[in-house]
């Protein structure tokens, strides 16, 4: 009696010890620590806690058996026993929990910011590079300059005097301070909502104008339709249609720059929709691997046209796309004209001096419609809409830091704003009253030097012209 | 196809390559020798020499000295950053060329066949072709995509498509597509010199063929213009353009004496040099691999009948790839290209020799 008495109170002790073993295994296998494989290959192997010898027997009842199997290619023992996988592109610690990552984290990646919507810093006396009143004003001054220039040339489209406009409503931050964060010898590769960038860099609101209408004075030279501005005396790649494509571009020029080895990066602006494109994936993944110093910015303004984010990944947004490449990343305000201005500095700093790609994701709702050629209160409420221009408006909330810095008044608004119409009215007539370009225009740049076909449609085409000008449009200048 | 026409020409079977000497016999002077591949790379070598602004992209280009060898010796020569093997991205790749060479760099893109170049096709027209002239002159885009093209020996419908006509409908590119070392060589160092986007169609089955070339041709500073094409042999009897070389020998013999152009450039397309040869020889006929629908020969027809419509005795033939995907067999694949007796009866045809007019002759 005593004896079974002793072996069932042992019984009961192996059984608990080894329930105990099943729940350190679990941790222990977490850590790679506990178990360890027998050290004869091909052997029907079993799972054998190391620290309880005198388990064996009991323990065939409840160990995991492991039946004869193909051993990995190559461990690597360490000193205490863990084993590592050896395996091309770096080591890789074992485990025999099996574990899927999560698709998200718990907690969505924090946004950062400087400013609160009433203006005010939330962290008195941050430790950030200030922003001193000269570039503050100018910074304020371009975001009124560019919301004016956009309600305008959204009417001249809808009064029939330009084909197409597209406005930067709610994003005049996230262009423009960006700009401000850059040095003018870094190329910025735009998406087609960055007028603000350029705007920043010098581009005259008749420049502007200019390209709207298509006429001589267009530094395009009437080539593309309005908003595809583009400058390389401002550094900024004409815009391109097709969405993406600057991004694996800027990898290469970022490459380029680095070849050169000078001291400036790339940036490339994309919006929420476009990475969604496979160039996305091409250009983020080439820069890493290239370590080519390039900021990918990438304004996630909620629509791509009428697709909602929600439609369009179901990521974490854009931010933890970063990570799958190897590029660092953040999540910034793009309504605080501060936070965004900080980020740039930090990312380009990060990108120059350590020859990698930076991605910042920042969240700027898009006010306005896609472009002249869409409603968007067909597929999105008036009061979000409502919500995000007045209450969430980025030029507001800047002027009201800068106000508060005591750097700006009513009278200079008032000066601002009254200046910047009468000049956006002068450049809608002299733009409108310019001739178009010149009938040469249609047939050079094809080719750094005109071919001979070409030279010859021209000439065949100015004798028809001439011959029968009744049936000619009278704009189209020969001269 | 000049491998197979060559083969043809000496009696041998389709499957042997011929050693070289034995052609070289039936041509004069030369005293080298150098294969395609040797040509490519040589121009390849001397161009990036010259011009540090030059560097090499594509799969395979570096470790593994090109998938068809065309890059060999060349990483070991000039180092990582001027050699760069890519990932497996056309996409990628071709437009990290492209914003490359916005910056002002002369990037030589390789495809491992035009095939592939599909996938990149956007780069290549919306951004390389069109970007001189959208941004008013502003961006130049001095870029050379080159690779295999058209059919090779069975590897079917996807490897074998020829893309000359594709690219040479599209204003801003040029197209070329070089037949010989000579060509090869001088072609594309004209290429990588040229500031505008050029696409360099090479053909697989040449890369080991053998041609002799003087010593101009060795020389670093050779260049051949791009929009010239070169009469190969000269005739009387009908004008046969191809992107190609063949069967002249074999119309001697029945009294016809053909006069063969080797286009070199498909854009811009020499119309004048093919319009001399047509208002001399009174009749056309265009070869080419490619699907005969919107062709090379399509254009050149065009062209002809509208510069020299009076002096045509025939109607324009067109011998083209047949209009189906390439099969894989080889007796289908033999089938489905244009071999040199479609072309000798086509000949015989349009100078009215006793040959039926067969819809699929």
């Amino acid at each position: 009696m005593a004896s079974w008495g002793r072996r069932s109170s042992g019984m009961v002790h192996h059984i608990k010890a080894l329930s105990k073993v099943e729940l350190r295994g679990k941790a222990g296998a977490m850590k790679g620590g506990w178990w360890r494989y027998p050290v004869q290959p091909g052997v029907a192997s079993a799972l054998v806690p190391r620290s309880w010898p005198c388990v064996n027997t009991m323990a065939s009842l409840f160990l995991v058996q492991r039946f004869k199997s193909s051993l990995p290619q190559k461990q690597v023992e360490d000193d205490d026993g863990d084993q590592d996988l050896d395996f091309p592109g770096g080591k890789v610690a074992y485990t025999s929990e099996m574990k899927f990552i999560s698709g998200s984290y718990d907690k969505r990646i924090p946004c950062y910011r400087v400013l609160g919507d009433d203006g005010e810093l939330i962290k008195d006396g941050s430790d950030f590079e200030k922003v001193n009143k000269e570039l503050a004003v100018k910074m304020y001054s371009d975001m009124v300059c560019l919301q004016i220039m956009d309600t305008f040339m959204y009417e001249a489209q809808r009064q029939g005097r330009i084909s197409f406009y597209m406005t930067s409503f709610g994003e005049e931050a996230a262009t423009i301070s960006s700009a401000a964060a850059l040095t003018k010898d870094d190329i910025i590769l735009p998406q087609y909502r960055e007028p603000g960038a350029l705007l920043w860099r010098g581009f005259t609101l008749q420049e502007f104008v200019n390209q709207c209408f298509g006429n001589k004075d267009d530094g395009g030279k009437g080539r593309q339709m309005p908003v595809h501005y583009g400058s390389s005396k401002h550094n900024f790649v004409t815009v391109s249609s097709p969405i993406a494509t600057q991004l694996p571009q800027a990898a290469g020029m970022a490459y380029s720059l680095k070849m050169d080895k000078k001291d400036a990066c790339v940036v490339a602006f994309i919006g929420d929709g476009g990475t969604s494109e496979g160039d996305f994936h091409a250009g983020l993944n080439f820069a890493a691997v290239m370590e080519a110093p390039v900021i990918f910015v990438c304004r996630n303004n909620g629509w791509a046209i009428s697709t909602p984010t929600s439609d369009q990944f179901r990521s974490d947004g854009v931010v933890v796309k970063g990570q799958a490449y190897g590029i660092p990343s953040i999540r910034v305000d793009g309504t605080d004209a501060l936070a965004v201005y900080r980020a740039i500095r930090a990312a380009r700093s990060m990108a120059i001096n350590e020859q990698r790609p930076v991605l910042v994701e920042s969240l700027a709702y898009r006010v306005g419609h896609h472009s002249t050629s869409d409603d968007s209160t067909k597929y999105r409420s008036l009061n979000e809409i409502e919500h995000w221009k007045t209450d969430r408006d980025p030029v507001n909330k800047f002027r009201k830091w800068v106000e508060l810095n005591g750097w700006w008044s009513e009278r200079d608004e008032a000066d601002l704003r009254s200046s910047i119409k009468k000049q956006l009215l002068k450049a809608i007539q002299v733009a409108e009253g310019t001739e178009k370009p010149p009938l040469t225009e249609l047939f050079t740049d094809v080719y750094d030097l005109p071919p001979s076909n070409l030279v010859e449609q021209e000439k065949l085409l100015r004798q028809t012209v001439n011959k029968y000008p009744h049936d000619f449009p009278s704009d189209v200048s020969l001269h | 196809m000049l491998a197979i026409a060559r083969q043809r020409m000496l009696g041998q079977s389709f499957k042997k390559i011929l050693p070289a000497v034995s052609v070289l016999r039936s041509y004069s002077s030369a005293a080298k020798q150098i294969t395609v591949r040797e040509a490519l790379n040589s121009a390849l070598d001397e161009e990036m020499s010259a011009d540090p602004k030059v560097f090499l992209m594509g799969e395979e280009v570096g470790e593994y000295q090109g998938a068809y060898k065309i890059t060999k010796g060349l990483l070991e020569k000039y180092g990582p950053e001027r050699v760069l093997d890519t990932p497996i991205t056309e996409a990628g790749f071709t437009g990290i060329g492209v914003g490359a060479a916005y910056y002002g760099l002369k990037p030589v893109v390789e495809f491992m066949t035009f095939n592939f170049s599909m996938q990149a096709i956007d780069h290549i027209i919306n951004s390389a072709a069109k970007s001189n002239y959208m941004s008013a002159g502003q961006i130049s885009v001095p870029i050379v995509f080159r690779g295999p093209n058209g059919a090779a020996a069975g590897v079917g419908a996807q490897h074998s498509q020829c893309y000359a006509a594709w690219y040479a409908s599209c204003p801003g590119l040029k197209v070329l597509s070089p037949y010989n070392s000579e060509d090869a060589r001088g072609l594309l160092k004209a290429a990588i010199r040229d500031p505008d986007p050029v696409v360099f169609l090479e053909n697989e089955l040449l890369y080991g063929e053998s041609f002799p070339v003087s010593d101009e041709v060795l020389d670093s500073s050779f260049c051949l213009p791009i929009g010239k094409a070169k009469i190969e042999r000269e005739g009387k009897d009908v004008t046969i353009t191809a992107f190609s070389k063949m069967a002249a020998e074999m119309l001697e013999k029945d009294g016809i004496y053909a006069e063969v152009i080797n286009l070199r450039s498909i854009r811009p397309l020499d119309r004048s040099t093919i319009n001399a040869s047509v208002r001399k020889t009174n009749r056309l006929i265009t070869v080419e691999e490619g699907f005969p629908q919107h062709g090379v020969g399509a254009e050149i027809c065009a062209s002809v009948v509208e510069e020299s419509f009076s002096y045509l005795d025939a109607p324009v033939e067109r011998i083209a790839g047949a209009d189906v995907p390439m099969p894989y067999a080889a007796n289908l694949e033999r089938m489905a290209v244009p071999q040199v007796e479609d072309i000798v009866r086509a000949a015989k045809r349009a100078c009215y020799r006793s040959v039926p007019l067969a819809a699929t002759a």
